[in-house]
């Protein structure tokens, strides 16, 4: 298969500037009288699909919208804290579209589009004069203009932000504009209710069968077009940053019915979450980035001091391991250098806390420069949070913080348009592979889920309606259509046979086991031979969990375990597709780590020549390999260079 | 830490309900709350009893998801903190926890701890928004907002929509989730055109959900998690009242029936 990005002539004549320009320009529109007569399916009310349905309402298609919670208000999206970037250049210190096109790139180690990535920047532009315009309190100066703050190791201001809130607030913003759709009847919404299957007909995207979770009931929804904005599927190591319930189902059924999964192995670990205190954890807490501005990260020189209390720990004892080995960088590097020292020096038996699997995040210097207060107001409320979660003090006791993994750049493959490879299957925000290569910088999920919804997926799915309908692609389908039967029919039997293997074994304890083998194997560091022994170790957890599984209760009734189950089941399968694809990109990338493939230094050495590209992998049958299709990378206006942050 | 439980089970809205008593003989100080119910959930499963069904997801304090009654408090004894944040080191060895779901007219029981909240959603849906459709905004810096008015919307814009305050009010009134959007919006620039029609429209919406009315408690606010003030509630109040003297055609028919 020859994958298309479909992304508009860039030459010399036709300058990427304007390549989105001339790309709406293009496409067809449908008639205002007749949108109304489309219906469209949006899964996900997170940023994306919150942003989508309500636009994608406004303009006056039919929309049944989607979600697990009980609200569309509480998609995970919610818990963004830092902030969302846009080239605005309001504090004028020479940031443009250009620069934050080229950060992206670059930060994503060179394994993004290019047409996509200037796309993106452009509309984070729009992005904050819609969240302004619907009443998104973004903080303010005194003067009552906007206040930016650098993020993430950025050399330029182009975050805004609500406190440490900033997910919330942009999803209130784009909830309360779904609300409006809703009470004017355009949007059809169904909360409490679970995506379990794409309808794919004539090799178009038709439709969904859904889970009621308070039934238990089974439904088949029809519509002209399917989007699909639910999230990442970081929880598939069980601990992550991520809400409980996030989960890879709904893309992974797409991808089962033949959509293009792509570097399912780019995962972005966090370097600043609160450890792991015990066996009962459920997940793992983020604690802003913005610490390391004023915190320094040190572990003791020698392994005996570990267990030692820090404060008595002199200062020729210790190892700023960071400061030492960067020095124009320090404690600020990227997010997946920060991590994978965290992970070397615990490895060297040097980790702190009563699992060794610490460092310390030290503020004492900062409170005798700054003063406790200057801490305090920058830092208080998550003091707080670290203080109420761990009992410790910080402005005391160094905070002790280690990685987690927080976000998934992989996702379903989508076209410059933010359609897959099914025709009618349109997949935004984190859930699609887009736009951060093999790194995610700071801030730029809210700003793409953004973008993706409001200002991208109005113009291409209209354009895919019109072509659609001129190709008399998009005939009727009756409820009893039989390929609708039969994917009912389908989920039907796939719950069923979860709720009768009658076993012994919860969900969550696979869960967990899966967990930790992709930590394990999958994670910081990845090597060929813990990457073949995960490909080993993944598929027999999955032949146990059909054999032991425990499921009580009824299907036809809320009932969290089968919830429970139907995911981890789900998790199980795109667990082994992930060490797939590590295994297969040989070298080193963002936050794919390949110990074979390190420059002198340690640092992550790519391969440009054999893996600029983006593999996307095609589901061949439940037991047959996944085969690899590529699609090639070219970079005409951004250098490739190695990454240094000496 | 040995703790005993009285966990409030109920198969369905149909099922009149009942306390069960569960022992965890063996808690971490160190657990969350709902870490400590999910050792109870893998216990009653391995005895193949259903666990018990509560809501929650970003477990941060910030979805609103999760939400019980605590020994008689809305989201437990710690002030500003939601279920999911609250630690079993605020415990004691040998203590008795009685867990209920929010009770409300308005929140109808759907299983065990999980409540029907969609009341809320409908609120907002009455007009907690600004009628801007995407594509059509000035630029942002366009309207300068001052600061302090900009910090006063996000106060009340901080809430998370638990229905804590619901829970906690002997009239089970809406009145703190309601003003607290009714003034995030009525506080900025950009909410003023819409100002008189929210208020009306979503106060009459409180009251067909069969949210009770306010006396003047202040239990709400004591419960709220992210601390929203009683001072909305007075707000709410003015423009409610200011909207109906100025402009009455703003007051939906359905409220000036009564
Ligand atoms: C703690 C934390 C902090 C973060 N901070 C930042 C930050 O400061 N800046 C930044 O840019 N990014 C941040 N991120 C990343 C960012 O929050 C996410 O990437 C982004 O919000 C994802 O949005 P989304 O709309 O794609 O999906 P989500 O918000 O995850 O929404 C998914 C939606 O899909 C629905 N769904 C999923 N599957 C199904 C199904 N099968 N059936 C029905 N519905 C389904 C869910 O109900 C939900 O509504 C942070 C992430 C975390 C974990
Ligand atoms: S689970 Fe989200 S607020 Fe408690």
């Amino acid at each position: 298969m020859e994958l298309k990005s479909n992304a508009p002539l860039i030459d010399a004549q036709h300058p990427i500037a304007t390549a989105w320009e001339r790309h709406r320009f293009n496409m067809k529109l449908v008639n205002p009288a007749n949108k109304r007569k489309y219906s469209v399916i949006v899964v996900g009310t997170g940023l994306a699909g919150a942003s989508a349905a309500a636009t994608l309402a406004e303009l006056g298609y039919n929309i049944k919208a989607f979600c697990f919670q009980d609200s569309p208000r509480r998609a995970h999206s919610i818990a963004a804290q830092g902030g969302i970037n846009a080239a605005k250049d309001y504090p004028g210190d020479g940031d443009s579209v250009f620069r934050l096109f080229y950060d992206t790139v670059k930060g994503g180690d060179y394994r993004s589009r290019e047409a996509n990535v200037y796309r993106l920047a452009q509309l984070s532009l729009n992005i904050i004069d819609q969240a302004v315009g619907q009443g998104v309190p973004l903080a303010r100066e005194y003067g009552g203009l906007l206040s930016n703050r650098s993020f993430g190791g950025a050399q330029v201001s182009r975050t805004f932000y609500a406190r440490g809130q900033t997910g919330q607030q942009l999803l209130l913003g784009a909830y309360q504009a779904l609300a409006r759709q809703i009470e004017a009847n355009k949007v059809e919404m169904h909360v409490r209710t679970e995506m379990m299957d794409l309808i794919v007909i004539d090799g178009r995207a038709r439709g969904i069968v859904s889970r009621n979770l308070v039934t238990g009931a089974l439904e088949a929804h029809i519509a002209d077009a399917v989007v699909l904005a639910s999230g990442g599927y970081g929880n598939v190591y069980f601990l992550s940053t991520n809400a409980m319930a996030s989960n890879g189902s709904a893309a992974w059924r797409a991808y089962r019915r033949g959509a293009l999964f792509a570097n399912p192995c780019y995962t972005q670990i966090h370097p600043t979450c609160i450890p792991v205190h015990g066996e009962h954890q459920s997940k793992l807490t983020l604690m802003s980035e913005s610490l390391r501005n004023d915190g320094r990260v040190w572990v003791p020189k020698k392994a005996e001091d570990c267990g030692k209390n820090p404060n008595t720990i002199p200062e020729e004892d210790r190892d700023y391991y960071l400061e030492r080995k960067y020095p124009s960088f320090g404690n600020l590097v990227p997010r997946d250098v920060a991590s994978r020292n965290a992970k070397m020096v615990c490895d060297e038996g040097r980790g702190v806390g009563a699992t060794k699997l610490g460092v310390y995040l030290d503020f004492s210097d900062a409170i005798n420069r700054l003063g406790k207060h200057v801490v305090e107001e920058r830092y208080g409320n998550l003091f707080e949070m670290y203080e109420r979660i761990t009992d410790e003090d910080p402005y005391k006791t160094p905070m002790r913080i280690f990685p987690a993994v927080h976000y998934t750049m992989g996702g379903l493959w989508v076209d410059y348009n933010l359609q897959s490879n099914i025709p009618g299957l349109f997949v935004l925000g984190e859930a699609n592979f887009s736009d951060h290569g093999a790194n995610r910088l700071g801030a730029s999920a809210l700003m793409q889920g953004l973008a993706d919804g409001y200002f991208v997926i109005p113009y291409t799915l209209g354009h895919y309606l019109a072509t659609a309908t001129v190709d008399k692609a998009l005939p009727k389908i009756a409820e009893d259509h039989e390929a609708v039967v039969a994917t009912l029919d389908e989920v039907k039997a796939r719950v069923d046979q979860l709720m009768s293997i009658g076993g012994s074994r919860t969900p969550d304890s696979f869960h967990k086991e899966l967990g930790k083998i992709m930590w394990e194997h999958v994670g910081m560091g990845r090597t060929e031979a813990g990457l073949k022994t995960a490909l080993e170790l993944i598929p027999k957890l999955r032949a146990e969990f059909y054999k032991d599984l425990k499921v009580v209760g009824a299907a036809e009734s809320l009932n969290i375990t089968l919830e429970k189950a139907a995911r981890v089941a789900d998790f199980l399968e795109l667990a082994e597709l992930m060490a797939r694809d590590a295994l297969n990109r040989a070298e080193s990338c963002g936050g794919h780590f390949r110990e074979e493939s390190q420059t002198e230094e340690g640092e992550a050495k790519r391969d440009d020549e054999q893996f600029s590209y983006v593999a996307a992998w095609a589901f061949k049958g439940a037991d047959e390999a996944p085969e690899l299709h590529k699609e090639a990378l070219t970079f005409d206006h951004v250098k490739l260079t190695q990454r240094s942050y000496k | 830490m040995k703790i005993t439980l009285h966990v409030w089970r109920q198969s369905d809205a149909k099922d009149k309900g009942h306390f069960e008593k569960y022992v965890h003989p063996n808690v971490s100080p160190d657990s969350s709350f709902l870490e400590m119910l999910d050792e109870v959930n893998e216990d009653l499963l391995s005895q193949n009893k259903e666990p018990i069904a509560f809501d929650n997801d970003c477990r941060e304090g910030i979805c609103g998801a999760c939400g019980m009654v605590i020994n008689g408090a809305p989201h437990g004894p710690q002030r500003l903190t939601t279920t999911c944040q609250l630690h079993m080191r605020k415990f004691k060895d040998g203590d008795e926890v009685w867990i209920e779901p929010w009770r409300a007219k308005a929140f109808p029981v759907i299983r065990d701890l999980i409540v029907d909240r969609g009341a809320m959603d409908r609120i907002i849906e009455a007009g907690g928004y600004i009628s801007i459709n995407t594509q059509n905004a000035q630029d942002a810096n366009a309207l300068p907002i001052p600061k302090p008015v900009a910090d006063k919307a996000m106060d009340a814009a901080t809430c998370i929509g638990c229905g804590a305050c619901v829970a906690a009010c002997p009239n089970a009134a809406a009145m703190l989730f309601t003003s607290a959007k009714v003034s995030h919006l009525g506080l900025l620039p950009q909410g003023q055109p819409e100002r008189a029609r929210r208020v009306g429209n979503m106060v009459a919406q409180m009251e067909a959900e069969g949210f009770g009315g306010c006396t003047n408690h202040g239990d709400c606010a004591e419960a709220c998690p992210k601390g929203i003030g009683l001072e909305f509630i007075a707000r709410m109040n003015r423009d409610f009242f200011g909207a109906m003297l100025k402009s009455p055609d703003h007051i939906p028919a359905r409220w000036k029936r009564r």
